[in-house]
């Protein structure tokens, strides 16, 4: 009995030295990806796993990445973030809006951790925020809109009433109006960020309502499909559907996170990391438009010149004079939205139908 | 506005709700209560599309997919019938299965485009106006579900062989003092269940959003389960729900579309309230559900020696 016990005590002290041996051997750093949604949604998720990807790609075998998919914003995120925060990840992305408050939480927790969320307005000394100005996007798409829809009426195919959505449908208001002036807006909201039957049910209605233009903030190529299907033209979300909708595509916001992921994990290796907020947009090459198609030469003229004039700054998306739903002067003439107003933009612009949920 | 494309699109979103409405009914009439519908139509959607995008024939994609369903009916079947497990228990474990298995199958089919199915005009019958459209305007999959539900009605009601059935789900063991094969015919009520589940789920893939995406069917396999109680195993009830569930779905998103201010969070709720409430209705004449629930339902059959 005493040799048994003795050697048990033996077999224990080795194995313990073993495995730290293999944490100690392993030098590379651990990254991590938190992500709302599959891989395969060919949208938000997917452009973000492009970018881990690219990662990958420029830092090899410095570091190893881990991803976690389908995440539901909500007490399983955090579960989820706190997982990778305890298995040894130096750095965490946390990829959608709703994981804002179990990343301050989990941060709390682990002050040695770097998180950086997408699209969020909280940090803290070891939480970073980054997000792209889609809004230049969509005020480009909203130019183009404006120039080929014949009915005057756009259909917008939307996720959750958050301050981003309402500046991205005001935006592509604003884009269109600045052509033409009699456009409108009507908004469906599907209060998922992926369901892709749902999102087609809601591309459906607002077809049969009359509108011929189909712009969406949700991830699924199903809204295009249907544009496709009726014979209509849309615009593509967070990467290029023209392969879904090959006739009906006239452009669509691509995201494209690749470089800002690895200048930060290199940060993170090399300790040069500090928390930031950072929101870049065209001139930065965080957003990027897809190729112009399906749309008449001048047209696409006019939307490349738009790009253009943004991407310089000579023209910002949200210029004065802005008016409200009530007709109240939000923006004046010769101003432009400060970063407040757009980042907790909670009021929709004279001209879209309906009124903003609460 | 415009009525009929509004009532076009609500057929077809009614459609796989009452493709697998259908055979889950025949499947409950037998006795045998199979939960996993949903895990079905998924590897029905999957399977579906694979061949779809491997063949490019819509014949084969669609068969593809029911027979898929079929086979995950028949793992039910040998786990609940022949090996006497508990049908709830297996039914829930082969929904997870269903979704995890087809997820793992489509990772390698997502990003890929599909033609959605030809519309299959019937000769010249489309033309008639109005009702041309509604009724004979559609794809394959959406005759089917008309035929489906009008055969199945008047197979239970009207036929030797469904009263068979119907014998089997009151009660099995007189059934099977009777002579009657209850393994057998039950065998064959969850094939077939399996069969309208996998073609519900090759709808979804192939025609209404021709793309794969994880869980794809969003509930609609707990629906068709609820609607088949919603109807109290009554074929036409069955197919009233079914397209008051899909009405409401598409005109929410309209009212919504209008400007019209209520809560897009209420308005998605309205489907299932509008369910629960005709239930309510439905359940204040006991007498008629007591008489239409099969009594054997979900009782695992021993067979006495």
């Amino acid at each position: 009995m005493r040799i048994k016990s003795f050697l048990r005590e033996i077999l224990a002290v080795f194995s313990i030295a073993a495995l730290s041996c293999v944490g100690v051997a392993n030098a590379e750093t651990k990254v991590g990806f938190v992500y709302v949604g599959p891989i395969g949604d060919h949208g938000w998720t997917y452009r973000h796993n492009v970018g881990r990807l690219a990662v990958e790609k420029a830092l090899g075998t410095q570091i190893k990445t881990t991803f976690v998919e389908s995440v539901k914003e909500g007490p399983d995120s955090e579960r989820v973030i706190r997982q990778l925060a305890s298995t040894g990840h130096k750095v965490i992305y946390t990829t959608s809006f709703g994981f804002m408050n179990p990343t301050l939480k989990v941060a709390k927790k682990f002050p040695n951790v770097r998180f950086e969320h997408a699209t969020g307005y909280k940090q803290s000394k070891n939480v970073g925020t980054y997000s792209a100005r889609f809004y230049e996007g969509r005020y480009i798409a909203g130019v183009i809109a404006g120039k080929v829809s014949k009915t005057n009426k756009i259909g917008y195919v939307a996720s959750f009433p958050i301050p981003e959505v309402v500046r991205g449908i005001n935006a592509f208001l604003l884009g269109a109006r600045s052509v033409n002036p009699e456009m409108t807006i009507s908004v469906v909201w599907v209060n998922s960020w992926y369901d892709p039957g749902k999102e087609g049910d809601a591309a459906k209605a607002l077809i049969d309502q009359g509108a011929d233009i189909i712009s969406q903030h949700t991830d699924s190529p199903a809204p295009l499909q249907v544009a496709e299907n009726r014979g209509v033209k849309g615009f593509g979300q967070a990467s290029d559907m023209i392969k879904f909708a090959p006739k009906a595509q006239l452009s669509a916001i691509v995201n494209n996170w690749d470089n800002y992921y690895v200048e930060r994990t290199k940060a993170a290796i090399d300790g040069s990391w500090k928390s930031q907020d950072v929101w870049y947009g065209l001139k930065e090459g965080m957003v990027k438009m897809a190729p112009y198609t399906n749309m008449s030469d001048d047209v696409q003229a006019l939307a490349k010149k738009t790009e253009e004039a943004i991407r310089s700054g000579a023209l910002h998306p949200f210029s004065g004079p802005i008016k409200d739903q009530t007709g109240k002067i939000v923006v004046e003439a010769g101003k432009v939205a400060d970063a407040g107003m757009l980042l907790g933009m909670n009021f929709y612009v004279e001209g879209v139908q309906g009124s903003l949920p609460k | 506005m415009d009525l009929l494309p509004v009532a076009l699109t609500i057929i077809t979103a009614s459609t796989p709700l009452l493709l697998a409405a259908t055979g889950e009914l025949v499947t409950e009439k037998a006795g045998v209560l199979n939960l996993g519908v949903e895990g079905m139509m998924l590897i029905g959607a999957i399977a579906a599309f694979a061949a779809a995008v491997s063949t490019g024939s819509g014949l084969i994609a669609i068969l593809v997919g029911a027979f898929s369903g079929v086979a995950v009916a028949a793992i039910f079947a040998v786990l609940t019938l022949t090996c006497l497990a508990n049908q709830v228990a297996t039914g829930l474990a082969l929904t997870i299965f269903g979704v995890g298995l087809s997820a793992l199958v489509g990772s390698n089919f997502v990003g890929i485009s599909l033609e959605p199915l030809p519309q299959l005009n019937i000769g010249g019958l489309s033309t008639i106006p109005i009702l041309g459209d509604l009724l004979f305007g559609h794809d394959v999959l959406v005759y089917l579900s008309f035929i489906m539900i009008l055969l199945v009605g008047y197979f239970l009601s009207k036929t030797r062989s469904g009263l068979i059935l119907r014998a089997v789900g009151e009660s099995h063991d007189s059934a099977h003092a009777l002579g009657y094969s209850v393994l057998t015919v039950r065998y064959l009520a969850v094939l077939f269940g399996g069969f309208m589940s996998g073609l519900a789920g090759s709808y979804l893939s192939l025609v209404y959003t021709p793309l794969w995406a994880e869980n794809m069917t969003a509930g609609r396999g707990w629906i068709a389960l609820a609607l088949v109680v919603f109807g109290t195993w009554r074929a036409g009830r069955i197919a009233f729900g079914a397209y008051l569930f899909g009405a409401i779905t598409i005109l929410q998103l309209h009212v919504q579309g209008w400007g019209i201010n209520i809560a897009s969070q209420f308005m998605t709720m309205l489907p299932y309230l509008a369910t629960v409430i005709v239930l309510v209705f439905i359940s204040s004449d006991k007498m008629k559900i007591r008489i239409n629930a099969p009594q054997s339902i979900g009782k695992v059959f021993y067979p006495p020696r």
